[in-house]
């Protein structure tokens, strides 16, 4: 039994299939995930750079499996960021698609199966890991900050028992990914179908493909995660047109999307039987906090819908006390088990404990209606989801800033940036530099020339007075 | 304008790129042009030539060269 699957109960079923034509059983999985073990041998920080195959799967699985601690990261994150992690943390191993590990000329290659290989780091530092950390996922993937969510065994096994209550999740289930595995959305898809013995189908093709919907035919997929902007890009491809008989259910989270398109699709799944089911979720709550029941996606579109089995939602007013009025705005608080454990900054955070006792403040604002429903209507913070990816505004000006000590506020609304720079001849450079930081679609992101940041007197910029420039 | 200089300036634009670059350039050779970008490829040649894209032929489109053929064909009647 290892610490989150008893992947052995599955034996004889498939585990993976990946575009390529291969398939995993469990039982296969599961020894080649003993073996790659085996090779570490004891408990610590390994880095995986996640990529949607086989190899990336087996080294996930072996690690949470058995207590070698991962930090989960995309293989196509920037050198840059990358090295900036690493130092950061001084993993004892990489595991990494084989295709990359020229990068680390220094490290020995300890062992490789199915086009991953494991490197084993030359930091002398092993920094202490807490006894229930079980993975590191990055917050912002996108701008490489070294902040890390601490996320326990408990809190990865209680999620993806509750996704699989809520979306009923049986072993005759085969998702197919759209998302990827360092991104808690994309995790929590493969933590909840490895619980129930259900077949991923494993791709990095992208919507866009020929080969993503051939694999989808072929392999019959049975669901499908998606960001507001892959909603967008089905729409615009017509996807209402695609007939999909093996397609039971779309899910949707990473973001709010457009009360028109939350009704054409959930208008589509009511007439097709198909069922969508819009969530919401975090990477400090592991992954899932709330979701519409699809029964109810027609009726209350525009709602992220109610908390997820044994996750608790409170809203909190600006004084402070709790809200029990419906249609009034407040933080959205959720309590439960999946609540993870903090945040990493340093090696030294390692170590560290149960930080927030099983509740987070999200940073939200939301309200609820007559019947309970939540809706998402604003943010405390500063921060964009670009594609689905968050984006800190504060971090990306910090970033500007360090790079070309300039003036400089970035804002916007989810999938635009607007950066405001003063001098027009750093338009088009820090434009660049944030589109290379970021490694996002470079239409999300504007610059506009302005005579001044706007400030108060205390010098704090006032991000309000920029919206003038793009809202509307 | 030709038709040539209109497909070329839909990828220009879009991608950001110069024109050199065009030549056998595939689906994610460049950062820009992942599945957000192709969707902004595919709407400014729809706009550049007032033409409807098939599903199967936004799919389809992999490539530069590959984009020609699919605009060729007898539906949309662009011959590049």
């Amino acid at each position: 039994m290892g610490k989150i699957w008893d992947l052995q109960q599955h034996y004889g079923k498939t585990a993976l299939v990946d575009e390529f034509g291969n398939n995993m059983p469990y039982d296969v999985l599961d020894s080649e995930a003993k073996t790659l073990y085996e090779k570490v041998g004891h408990r610590c920080l390994v880095f995986a750079l996640c990529r949607n195959e086989i190899g990336s799967v087996i080294g996930y699985t072996a690690f949470i499996n058995n207590g070698i601690v991962p930090v989960m990261v995309n293989s196509h994150l920037e050198e840059a960021l990358l090295d900036n992690l690493l130092n950061t943390y001084q993993p004892e191993y990489l595991w990494l698609p084989k295709d990359q590990i020229n990068r680390f000329a220094g490290m020995a290659l300890e062992y490789e199966a199915y086009e991953y290989a494991l490197l084993k780091t030359c930091y002398e530092k092993n920094y202490p890991l807490y006894d229930e950390l079980g993975l590191l996922i990055t917050t912002s993937g996108s701008t490489g900050s070294p902040k890390l969510v601490r996320q326990s065994y408990a809190n990865v096994l209680n999620n993806a028992q509750s996704i699989v209550e809520y979306l009923k999740l049986d072993d005759t289930e085969k998702p197919i990914t759209t998302l990827p595995m360092n991104y808690v959305y994309g995790l929590s898809i493969i933590n909840s179908h490895f619980l129930v013995g259900a077949t991923l189908l494993l791709t990095d093709k992208g919507l866009m493909q020929k080969e993503f919907w051939q694999f989808f035919k072929e392999q019959e997929a049975t669901s499908f995660g998606g960001v507001p902007y892959t909603y967008e890009m089905l729409d615009k491809l017509r996807f209402f047109r695609m007939k999909l008989p093996s397609l039971r259910t779309m899910t949707q989270a990473g973001g709010k999307i457009t009360p028109e398109l939350h009704e054409k699709f959930a208008a589509y799944a009511a007439e097709q039987g198909k069922n969508f089911v819009v969530m919401y979720g975090a990477a400090e709550a592991t992954a899932r906090m709330g979701y519409l029941p699809p029964e109810k996606a027609v009726e209350k579109r525009g709602s992220m819908g109610i908390p997820i089995p044994g996750g608790v939602f409170h809203l909190i007013g600006a004084d402070g006390q709790e809200i029990n009025d419906p249609l009034t705005t407040g933080e959205l608080v959720y309590e439960g088990k999946n609540v993870t454990l903090g945040y990493a900054e340093k090696g030294e955070d390692l170590i560290l404990g149960d930080e927030r006792h099983g509740r987070l403040e999200t940073g939200d604002m939301a309200q609820f209606d007559a019947d309970g429903y939540y809706y998402i209507v604003g943010r405390k913070k500063r921060f964009l989801k670009i594609f689905g990816n968050r984006v800190n505004l504060d971090e990306i000006d910090r970033l500007i800033k360090g790079e070309f000590e300039i003036e400089v506020a970035s804002s916007g609304v989810d999938d635009h940036m607007y950066i405001f720079v003063t001098d027009e001849k750093m338009a088009e450079p820090v434009r660049e530099f944030v589109i290379a930081k970021t490694k996002l679609n470079p239409t999300a992101f504007k610059t506009i020339v302005i005579d001044e940041i706007p400030k108060n007197d205390a010098g704090k910029t006032l991000y309000k007075e920029l919206t003038q420039y793009y809202a509307g | 304008m030709t038709n040539l200089e209109k497909y070329n300036n839909a990828f220009t634009e879009t991608f950001e790129i110069t024109e050199d670059k065009l030549a056998n350039l595939k689906y994610q050779d460049i950062e820009a042009w992942d599945s957000v970008g192709h969707m902004s490829l595919i709407a400014a040649l729809e706009d550049a030539f007032d033409i409807m894209i098939d599903t199967d032929d936004i799919i389809d489109f992999s490539s530069y060269e590959k984009g020609k053929e699919i605009l060729a064909k007898e539906e949309y009647g662009v011959e590049i």
